[in-house]
């Protein structure tokens, strides 16, 4: 097949440059737009239903057959105050997204230095949690955790049962540890290990820790093996949200035997 | 315009051996680097850049001769970028676990100097029948490197393939040791150096001359 040369003087002119260029951009910027547009609603819905199935995976409730939007629908979600403990109801909107909220001076506060053990600098003064329900008692609190691993942000989700005290599960959403050292985080055979553990003492302050060399009680867990600065991580994240900068006043004033008390908030 | 079926067939498979895009013209090695841990991850990625080198290059051929060259440079790359975003756009409508995993890796095909490389090389100088089934091969060649260094990777680093197990790992109760350093970005150097030699011996017309 011939070559061809394409360039001539007649396309040099500015006016035709001009021209060009315009032309390409208008195309281009159509075609690109129109792409986002129409595709947006399919990608909030995929988003959302990721966010669900996570979160299900942390209350234990996903199994290979399960219908998320179904298995959802006993799961309640609401909006706690991390000051007061207290569920919020006003103003909130129905897409309020905890992360973008940490970003926004407005919506979070910064974190003293000395207390920010999670390393995580700001935090939104709202946090969404979901509660599984069953017959208006609550079964499952699932609460969203971060932090900063070795190299990334870690977040997941924990979840507890109705003794605000023993764990369900736990699970990882967005992670960039070392793969197949710090990444294990995601391996279920060692998030296996945290159901049954007890998060929480009486006193309902954070008292389990991840140890080296076999977890001897039900308030330790084993560390992951040739990832200590993950696993401090992971320490410092459950110390700080299960403290009273995170979610203790809530724990303690939630009310998991009726739903007087989120009446009364509302 | 004739199309000769000789020149069809060298335009696609002259690219996977003869002339590969990364083993010899050592083009976006950085994409090649970053989603090869997993098979999967890398299918996609071969998949959309084949489809964005395709049709950057027939579209830069069709309009090959309205674009002054004084600016002919950031047309190509205003195609460009618009076809990755609507593949970005595609992947996170429809493969939205993998098109996570990949995060911004699709974006990055805008800086794949494959598909600049071909825009500039042949789309401009050639019709754009020929131009796409050049964009095919070259996106062909890619995908070869790639899902080769993937499968290395993943089998030897995870002990797996596409997610099943085929080597049990010893993380979940299995015999085989991981290897952790082929999870890891600086393996796929190594894995493409290798693959760059083999290949050179085997055609030592590739091999460059000593300076």
């Amino acid at each position: 097949m011939p070559t061809d040369s394409s360039t001539g003087p007649k396309q040099e002119s500015v006016v035709r440059t001009i021209l060009v260029a315009l032309t390409v951009c208008l195309v281009c910027s159509i075609i690109v737009a129109s792409a986002a547009v129409l595709l947006k609603d399919k990608q909030l819905k995929n988003a959302s239903l990721d966010k669900k199935r996570n979160i299900l995976i942390a209350a234990q409730l996903l199994t290979a057959s399960t219908d998320i939007e179904q298995a959802f629908a006993n799961i309640e979600r609401r909006w706690v105050d991390l000051e007061s403990g207290k569920f919020v109801t006003d103003n909130i909107p129905s897409n309020y997204d905890q992360r973008q909220a940490a970003k926004d001076p407005a919506a979070s506060v910064a974190i003293d230095a000395k207390q920010d053990l999670a390393k995580i600098g700001r935090r939104a003064k709202v946090a969404t949690v979901y509660l599984v329900k069953n017959k208006g008692q609550i079964e499952t609190i699932i609460l969203p955790i971060h932090g900063k691993g070795l190299f990334s942000t870690l977040y997941g989700f924990i979840a507890l049962k109705a003794d605000k005290q023993t764990i369900v599960g736990l699970k990882f959403y967005e992670q960039g540890e070392t793969p197949g050292l710090g990444g294990e985080v995601e391996n279920p055979r060692w998030l296996a290990l945290w159901p049954g553990k007890k998060l929480l003492n009486d006193e309902g302050q954070p008292a389990l820790t991840l140890v080296k060399g076999g977890a001897k009680n039900e308030y330790q867990v084993d560390a992951l093996s040739g990832a200590s600065m993950t696993t401090r991580g992971l320490q410092k994240m459950i110390d700080y949200w299960l403290g009273e900068q995170g979610f203790s006043k809530f724990l303690k004033r939630l009310d998991v035997n009726s739903t007087a008390a989120q009446k009364g908030a509302a | 315009m004739a199309i000769d079926k000789q020149e069809l067939k060298s335009v696609i498979l002259k690219p996977i051996l003869d002339n590969n895009p990364i083993a010899l013209q050592v083009l976006g090695v950085c994409s090649a680097l970053a989603v090869t841990s997993k098979l999967e991850t890398a299918l996609v990625m071969a998949f959309a850049l084949t489809i964005v080198t395709a049709f950057s290059n027939m579209l830069i051929s069709l309009i090959r001769h309205q674009i002054p060259s004084s600016i002919r440079i950031i047309v190509q790359m205003t195609v460009i970028a618009s076809l990755v975003i609507v593949v970005d756009q595609l992947l996170k409508a429809y493969a939205f676990e993998t098109a996570k995993q990949m995060s911004v890796f699709v974006g990055l095909i805008i800086t794949n100097c494959i598909v600049m490389g071909r825009a500039e090389a042949y789309a401009m100088k050639n019709g754009p029948i020929m131009s796409f089934f050049d964009g095919i091969g070259n996106g062909l060649g890619y995908s070869a490197i790639l899902i080769t260094v993937a499968i290395i990777r993943e089998l030897l680093g995870s002990g797996s393939i596409l997610g099943f197990t085929i080597l049990n790992p010893i993380q979940n109760g299995g015999w085989y040791q991981t290897n952790g350093l082929l999870l890891l970005p600086p393996s796929a150097f190594f894995i493409i150096g290798l693959l760059i030699w083999v290949i050179r011996t085997l055609k030592p017309e590739q091999k460059e001359e000593q300076q």
